[in-house]
C-alpha cells in the first residue's frame, strides 16, 4: 500500500516533468553527454593525450571531425573525454557543497536560537566573499588539480546551500503535520528522518540541479585562469585556455569546448527548471 | 529605520572581521614562501631569512592577525610584497576601473533586461516572450569568458570593428561590458517578468481594468512601479557582485581592474594585496546590500513598517489620539 503511494507520487512528478518540452530537451541533451562520458573509450576516435605533431593545427576533416590542437591532438576526442571530467567535477562539487551546506543549514534551522544565529553569521561572512575569489583562494591554498578544484568549487557554494536548506527546513518545521507528529509521540530524530528530510528535499534537489551547471562553469573558469585542472587533462575550460592563444588562426579550438560547456549547463538549467515546476506544482505559473 | 541601519552597520563590522580572518587563515595554509617569491630562486638562504624577519612572517599567527587588524583600523593595509607600495594605493589605483566596469555592466544589463522582461510579461506566451525567456536561459548558461572570447573573435578578429584587449577609452569598454552585461541581464529579465506577472494579477489592476483604463496606462502607470521593487534588488545585487571585480573577464580582455590584481596577487603569494583586496570587495558588497535593503524598505511600505519600530509607535499613538478625539 505504502509502496504504491510512493510510486504514484513519483509517477505524478514524472508526468508533470515530461509535460514540459524544454525540460525533456534538457534531460535528453544531458543523457547524451552522460553516455558520451561513460562510453568515452569506445566513442572517442583517439586518446585524449594522443599527440601527433605532424597533424597539428588541422581544420575540420574526415580524419579529425573538429580539427586538432597545437599538439596535434584530436579536438573531438578530447571533448568526449572532457565530458567525464566536467560532469564528475560538477556532480562532486555540488555533493560537497550540498552536504556541508545542508548540514549547516539544517542544524541552524532545527536548533534555532543561538546556534542558528552563529551559523548564519558564518554563512553571511562567506557570502560577502565572491564565490570565485573564495574558490581561487582555496585552490591557491590547496594547490591546483582535479580534486582540489572540486573542493574549492564545492566549498564556495556552501553558503548558498546552507541558506536554501535552512529556509526549507524552517518552512517545514512550522507546518501542522510536524506538530502533529510531535503530538503523537514522534521523537526528534524520527521527525527529522521521516518528515522533515523528505519534505525539504524538493528545493534542495532543484538547487543542486542548477548548481551542477554553476559548478561546471566555475571549474572551467578556474582552469581557464590556470589555477584549476591542469593539462594534459582534457577539461573544457583548460582546453579553452590553451586555444585562446591560437584564437586568431584556429578558432575551432575555442569555439568547440565553449559550445560543449554551454550545452551541458543549459541542459542542466532546463532540467532544473522543469524539476522545480514538477516537484512543486504550486510554484508553476 | 535608523536603528535597523545601525544594527546592520554593526553586523557589517563583524562580517568584515570574519572575512579578514577567513582569508588570513587561507593565506596561512597556502604553501610557498613569500620571502622566497620576492627574492627569486637565486637568493641566498640568509637573505630569505632576513626578508622573513623584515616581513615578520615568523611571528605567531595570532600576533600577525591582530597587528594586521590594528593596522587596518588605522587605514594601513600593509605593503605590497611585489611593488613595495602601500596596498591601499595599489587597490585604489585599480578600483576606479572596476567601478566603471561595474556601472557599465549594470547599465547594459538593465537596459536589456527590464524592457525585455516587461514585454515578455505583458505579452505572455507570445513569440517575444519565448524569445526573451530562451535568451535568459542562454544568458545563465554561457560561461562569461567564452562569450568574451567569441565576441572578441567576431568583433575584434574577424570584423576588426573593436579593439580586442585593453581598457583605455569608451571603444575599449564595449566588448567587456557586453560580455558581463548580457549574462547579467538574464536574471533581470526573469525577475522583471515574474514580478510583472504577479503584479498584473493583483486586485488593483483588475479594478483599473474594470474602470476602463487603457492597457498602456495600466502597465506603465499602475503596474510598473510596484513590479520594479524586486527588480531593484536584483540590479543592486548585480552591481554589488560586479564591484567584486570580474575576475575572469578582466583576464580575458586585459582590463586592469581589481579582479586581475587579485589573480596576480594570489599567484605571486602577495598576501597583503589579497587580504586588502578581499576586504575591499566584501566591504563594497556589504554596503551595496545594505543600500539595496534600505531602498527596498523605502519603496515598499509593507517592509518599512516591519523594520521601523518608531513608525509603529507613532501609528499607535495616532490611533490613540484619534480614539480620544472620537
Amino acid at each position: 500500500m505504502k509502496g504504491n503511494h510512493k510510486r504514484s507520487r513519483l509517477l505524478g512528478i514524472w508526468k508533470r516533468f515530461s509535460r514540459s518540452k524544454t525540460a525533456m530537451l534538457g534531460l535528453a541533451v544531458l543523457c547524451i553527454f552522460i553516455l558520451l562520458a561513460v562510453f568515452a573509450p569506445l566513442i572517442a576516435p583517439y586518446g585524449y593525450d594522443e599527440q601527433n605533431l605532424r597533424e597539428a593545427y588541422q581544420g575540420i576533416s574526415m580524419r579529425h571531425l573538429l580539427g586538432t590542437d597545437n599538439l596535434g591532438r584530436d579536438t573531438l576526442s578530447r571533448l568526449i573525454w572532457g565530458s567525464r571530467i566536467s560532469l564528475v567535477v560538477g556532480l562532486l562539487a555540488v555533493a560537497i557543497g550540498a552536504a556541508v551546506g545542508g548540514l549547516i543549514g539544517s542544524f541552524a534551522a532545527f536548533y534555532g536560537g543561538r546556534i542558528d544565529s552563529v551559523l548564519m553569521r558564518v554563512v553571511d561572512i562567506m557570502m560577502a566573499i565572491p564565490s570565485m575569489v573564495l574558490a581561487i583562494a582555496i585552490c591557491a591554498a590547496l594547490g591546483p588539480g582535479l580534486v582540489n578544484t572540486m573542493i574549492a568549487v564545492g566549498f564556495s557554494s556552501v553558503p548558498t546551500y546552507a541558506r536554501v536548506v535552512r529556509s526549507a527546513v524552517l518552512t517545514i518545521r512550522q507546518q501542522e503535520y510536524i506538530e502533529a507528529a510531535g503530538a503523537i509521540g514522534s521523537g526528534n530524530w524520527r521527525t527529522i528522518a521521516k518528515h522533515i528530510i523528505p519534505n525539504s528535499l524538493a528545493p534542495i534537489i532543484v538547487q543542486a540541479s542548477l548548481g551542477v551547471g554553476n559548478a561546471i562553469q566555475s571549474a572551467a573558469s578556474m582552469s581557464f585562469l590556470g589555477l584549476g585542472i591542469q593539462p594534459p587533462t582534457p577539461e573544457w575550460g583548460a582546453m579553452l585556455s590553451t586555444g585562446r592563444q591560437f584564437i586568431r588562426d584556429y578558432p575551432m579550438m575555442v569555439v568547440a569546448p565553449g559550445i560543449c560547456i554551454m550545452l551541458v549547463i543549459s541542459s542542466l538549467n532546463l532540467l532544473g527548471d522543469g524539476l522545480r515546476d514538477a516537484l512543486d506544482p504550486r510554484m508553476k505559473r | 529605520m535608523l536603528r535597523y541601519t545601525g544594527k546592520r552597520l554593526l553586523q557589517m563590522v563583524f562580517v568584515l572581521l570574519g572575512v579578514s580572518f577567513i582569508i588570513f587563515c587561507l593565506m596561512e595554509i597556502t604553501p610557498g614562501d613569500p620571502a622566497r617569491q620576492i627574492l627569486g630562486p637565486d637568493a641566498s638562504e640568509e637573505a630569505v631569512l632576513a626578508m622573513r624577519e623584515e616581513l615578520r612572517l615568523d611571528d605567531p599567527f595570532a600576533v600577525r592577525y591582530i597587528s594586521y587588524i590594528a593596522g587596518v583600523l588605522h587605514g594601513d593595509f600593509g605593503t605590497s610584497y611585489t611593488t613595495k607600495e602601500p596596498v591601499i594605493h595599489e587597490l585604489f589605483a585599480r578600483y576606479p576601473t572596476t567601478v566603471l566596469f561595474a556601472v557599465l555592466t549594470v547599465l547594459i544589463a538593465s537596459l536589456i533586461g527590464i524592457p525585455l522582461g516587461i514585454i515578455s510579461a505583458t505579452k505572455q506566451y507570445s513569440w517575444v516572450d519565448s524569445l526573451s525567456t530562451s535568451f535568459a536561459m542562454l544568458g545563465v548558461s554561457i560561461p562569461t569568458f567564452w562569450l568574451g572570447l567569441m565576441l572578441m573573435l567576431l568583433f575584434a578578429v574577424k570584423l576588426e570593428w573593436l579593439p580586442a584587449t585593453g581598457f583605455y577609452g569608451p571603444i575599449y569598454w564595449i566588448l567587456p561590458a557586453i560580455t558581463v552585461g548580457l549574462p547579467a541581464s538574464a536574471g533581470i529579465i526573469r525577475m522583471t517578468r515574474s514580478s510583472m506577472l504577479e503584479v498584473v494579477r493583483l486586485d488593483y489592476i483588475r479594478t483599473a481594468r474594470a474602470k476602463g483604463q487603457t492597457e498602456r496606462k495600466i502597465i506603465y502607470g499602475h503596474a510598473l512601479e510596484n513590479a520594479m521593487i524586486p527588480v531593484i534588488t536584483v540590479v543592486g545585487i548585480t552591481f554589488g557582485q560586479s564591484l567584486g571585480g570580474q575576475i575572469v573577464t578582466e583576464q580575458v580582455f586585459a582590463v586592469p581592474g581589481l579582479g586581475k590584481l587579485m589573480v596576480e596577487a594570489i599567484n605571486s603569494r602577495n598576501y597583503p594585496v589579497v587580504e586588502g583586496g578581499v576586504l575591499l570587495i566584501a566591504f563594497a558588497y556589504c554596503v551595496i546590500n545594505l543600500l539595496v535593503d534600505i531602498i527596498y524598505a523605502y519603496l515598499d511600505p509593507r517592509i518599512k513598517s516591519q523594520y521601523s519600530s518608531s513608525v509603529k509607535k507613532r501609528m499607535k499613538k495616532e490611533a490613540a489620539v484619534h480614539e480620544g478625539e472620537s
